[in-house]
C-alpha cells in the first residue's frame, strides 16, 4: 500500500479546504443559521412540537444531513473533477497508486471535511435550540457513514462530469429536492397517505429518519432499515467506482 | 552519486499498438528498446504518436495490444514497481494554480510513495533556479517557470527514467540551453532520458540515439552519430569569380546545381563513399576555365534527414 500517496492526496485536499475556509465551512454554517431563523421562527411558531419534540430541535438532524449530503458531494466531485479539468490528473494516473488508494485519498478528505462541517453545524444548532442526543454512538455512525457514502457518490459525479454544468446538475436537480422532500423539515407521518407512500421511494428519508432516531428515538422508518439502506447505497457506490477504475471510464483512454 | 551505467535495456516495447474507434491507429506494432543511461530522442511530426507512446509507458493510457517492460517488469501487472522509477514532464503546462511551488513538488514526491525530504526538494528547486519562487503560487509564474516546476515535480521522487515530452516547447533560448544542461547533468547521474521534440537541433545536440515515428509507426531507430554518417550528405559550395549562365556539359556527371544567379556551384556528395569526387571535380573545373574565389562545405542536418524520411513514408 502506497501510504505516502494517500497522505499526499489527503493533505492536498485538506489544504484546499483551508484555503477556501469561507466557502467550505463558514458559508454552510451561515446557511444553517438562516434555516433556523426562517424555518424555526416562521414554521416553528405554527408547529410548536412534533411527537413531543420542539420544532426547532426536530429539524436539527435533517439540517445536518442536508448540509453533509450536499457538501460531501460538492467536495468529492470537485476534488477529482478539478485535476481532470486542469489536466493535472496525469500525475495521479502515472503515479504508483492503486485505484483504492486514489479513492481513499480523495474520498477520505471529502468525508473528513463533511464530518467536521456536520459537527460544527451540530454545535451551532446547540446555540439556538436545546439538544440531547439519545444514542451518540449511532449518531456518529450515521454521520460517518453518510459522509463516506455521499463522498463516494460525489467522486462518481466528478469522474462522470465533463463540464461544470454536469458537475452541478445532479446535486442541484436531484439531491437538493430529495433532501428537501426527505423529511428534513417535517415528519413523513404528517403527509397524506399517498405522499407518505411516495416518500418511501426517496432514499434520503431513510438517512434522515435513522439520524433523527439517534437524537430523539423517533423515526419514520425502522432504524435497521435506515442502516440497511445506507449500507446498500454505500455498496452501490463502491461497486460503481470499482467499475470506473476497471474500465478506465472517463479517466483513461 | 554516480549510478551504474550499462548497456542493458531499461525499457522494452514489444508489438505495442493503440487504436481509437472507429479505425484510427495511433500506434502500430511499435518495437523499441531503450538502453540504460542513454538520451533517446523521439522525433516525429504532430500526431505521429509520440505522446501516445509516452502516455502508455507512464500509465496514462491503456495499450490496445502488445506489452511494455520497465526493468523487466510489466507496466500493467507490476505497475507499482515500474511507475515508481519513472518521471514525466508533460507537453502541456498542466499545473495547479493555487498551490505554492514547494507544496506542489512535495505533493508529487508523496504521490510516488516517497516520504518527505526537504533537502532533496531544496536541491531540485535550487538546481532549476526555482528556490526564490518556492513560496509563490504557481499561477503567478511565467510559462518558462511553470515548465521548470513541471521538471521539478518529475524529479521530486528521484526517478531512474525521465520522459520529457516537448520539454522546450515555447520556452526562450536561455531556458532551452539551461534545460539541456540539466538533462546532461541528469544523464551523468545515470538517469535514462527519453525526450520528444519538434526541434531537430535539440535532438542533434542532446541525443545518443534517435527514433523517428510517423503515423504511429517507428520508421527508424539509430545511433545519432551513425545516422548522421549513414544518411548525412555533404555539400561543397564554390563561389565563382565570374557568373556562369549554365553548367558546362563536361561537368554533367557531377550533377552540379547553379545557384545565386549563376554565382555559386553546389556539389552534393556522399560522405560514406570511398571517393567523394572532389579532387576530380576541382581538376575538371580548372580545365574548363572556371575559377572560384571561395569554397565551403556543409553537412546536411538531422532536420534534412528527418524531412526526407517522413516524406518517404507519407
Amino acid at each position: 500500500m502506497n501510504i505516502e500517496a494517500v497522505k499526499a492526496i489527503y493533505r492536498f485536499e485538506m489544504a484546499r479546504a483551508r484555503r477556501t475556509v469561507f466557502q467550505s465551512i463558514v458559508s454552510p454554517v451561515i446557511s444553517t443559521a438562516l434555516y433556523f431563523i426562517v424555518f424555526g421562527s416562521a414554521i416553528g411558531s405554527r408547529i410548536t412540537e412534533i411527537e413531543g419534540i420542539s420544532y426547532g430541535s426536530f429539524i436539527v438532524p435533517g439540517l445536518i444531513m442536508l448540509m453533509v449530503l450536499t457538501q460531501s458531494i460538492a467536495n468529492a466531485s470537485f476534488g477529482i473533477y478539478f485535476p481532470k479539468f486542469t489536466g493535472t490528473i496525469y500525475e495521479i494516473l502515472s503515479a504508483p497508486i492503486s485505484s483504492f488508494e486514489i479513492v481513499l485519498g480523495y474520498v477520505g478528505a471529502a468525508a473528513t471535511k463533511s464530518l467536521i462541517l456536520g459537527l460544527i453545524i451540530l454545535a451551532t444548532a446547540h446555540l439556538f435550540v436545546p439538544l440531547e442526543i439519545q444514542h451518540p454512538f449511532w449518531m456518529l455512525a450515521f454521520l460517518v457513514l453518510t459522509c463516506i457514502t455521499f463522498s463516494l457518490f460525489g467522486f462518481i459525479i466528478g469522474v462522470w462530469a465533463d463540464g461544470f454544468e454536469k458537475l452541478q446538475i445532479i446535486p442541484l436537480l436531484v439531491i437538493t429536492p430529495l433532501v428537501f422532500l426527505g423529511g428534513t423539515f417535517y415528519s413523513i407521518s404528517m403527509l397524506p397517505p399517498f405522499w407518505q407512500t411516495v416518500s418511501f421511494f426517496n432514499p434520503v428519508v431513510y438517512l434522515v429518519s435513522g439520524f433523527r432516531w439517534s437524537f430523539f428515538e423517533m423515526a419514520d422508518v425502522n432504524v435497521w432499515l435506515s442502516l440497511g439502506m445506507i449500507g446498500f447505497f454505500l455498496a452501490l457506490c463502491m461497486a460503481t467506482i470499482w467499475w470506473i477504475f476497471h474500465t478506465g471510464y472517463e479517466i483513461k483512454d | 552519486m554516480q549510478k551504474e551505467n550499462t548497456n542493458q535495456s531499461v525499457i522494452q516495447i514489444e508489438n505495442l499498438s493503440k487504436s481509437y474507434p472507429p479505425d484510427f491507429k495511433a500506434l502500430n506494432k511499435i518495437n523499441l528498446e531503450i538502453k540504460h543511461g542513454e538520451i533517446f530522442a523521439l522525433l516525429g511530426p504532430n500526431g505521429a504518436g509520440k505522446t501516445t507512446l509516452i502516455s502508455i509507458i507512464c500509465g496514462i493510457s491503456n495499450p490496445t495490444s502488445g506489452r511494455v517492460l520497465v526493468n523487466g517488469k510489466n507496466i500493467i501487472s507490476d505497475f507499482r514497481a515500474t511507475r515508481a522509477i519513472i518521471g514525466l514532464v508533460p507537453q502541456e503546462l498542466t499545473t495547479d494554480a493555487f498551490e505554492t511551488v514547494w507544496d506542489t513538488v512535495s505533493f508529487t514526491r508523496g504521490l510516488f510513495g516517497k516520504s518527505r525530504n526537504s533537502a532533496h526538494i531544496e536541491k531540485i528547486l535550487r538546481q532549476l533556479t526555482l528556490w526564490d519562487k518556492k513560496d509563490d503560487k504557481i499561477m503567478t509564474l511565467s510559462g518558462g517557470m511553470k515548465r521548470r516546476v513541471l521538471i521539478a515535480k518529475a524529479l521530486s521522487h528521484e526517478p531512474d527514467i525521465l520522459f520529457l515530452d516537448e520539454p522546450t516547447a515555447g520556452v526562450d533560448v536561455e531556458l532551452r540551453k539551461d534545460m539541456w544542461e540539466i538533462v546532461r547533468g541528469l544523464q551523468k547521474t545515470g538517469v535514462t532520458i527519453i525526450l520528444t521534440t519538434h526541434y531537430i537541433d535539440e535532438a542533434e545536440e542532446m541525443a545518443d540515439r534517435i527514433g523517428i515515428i510517423n503515423k504511429g509507426e517507428l520508421i527508424l531507430v539509430e545511433e545519432k552519430a551513425s545516422l548522421m554518417k549513414k544518411l548525412g550528405k555533404k555539400q561543397l559550395a564554390l563561389e565563382l569569380q565570374e557568373k556562369l549562365k549554365k553548367v558546362p556539359k563536361t561537368l554533367k556527371k557531377y550533377k552540379l546545381e547553379l545557384v545565386n544567379n549563376g554565382n555559386c556551384l553546389i556539389y552534393t556528395y556522399d560522405t560514406k563513399a570511398k571517393h567523394t569526387g572532389i579532387t576530380a571535380l576541382l581538376g575538371e573545373l580548372s580545365e574548363a576555365g572556371i575559377k572560384f574565389k571561395d569554397l565551403n562545405t556543409s553537412k546536411s542536418s538531422l532536420e534534412d534527414i528527418f524531412v526526407s524520411l517522413v516524406k518517404e513514408t507519407t
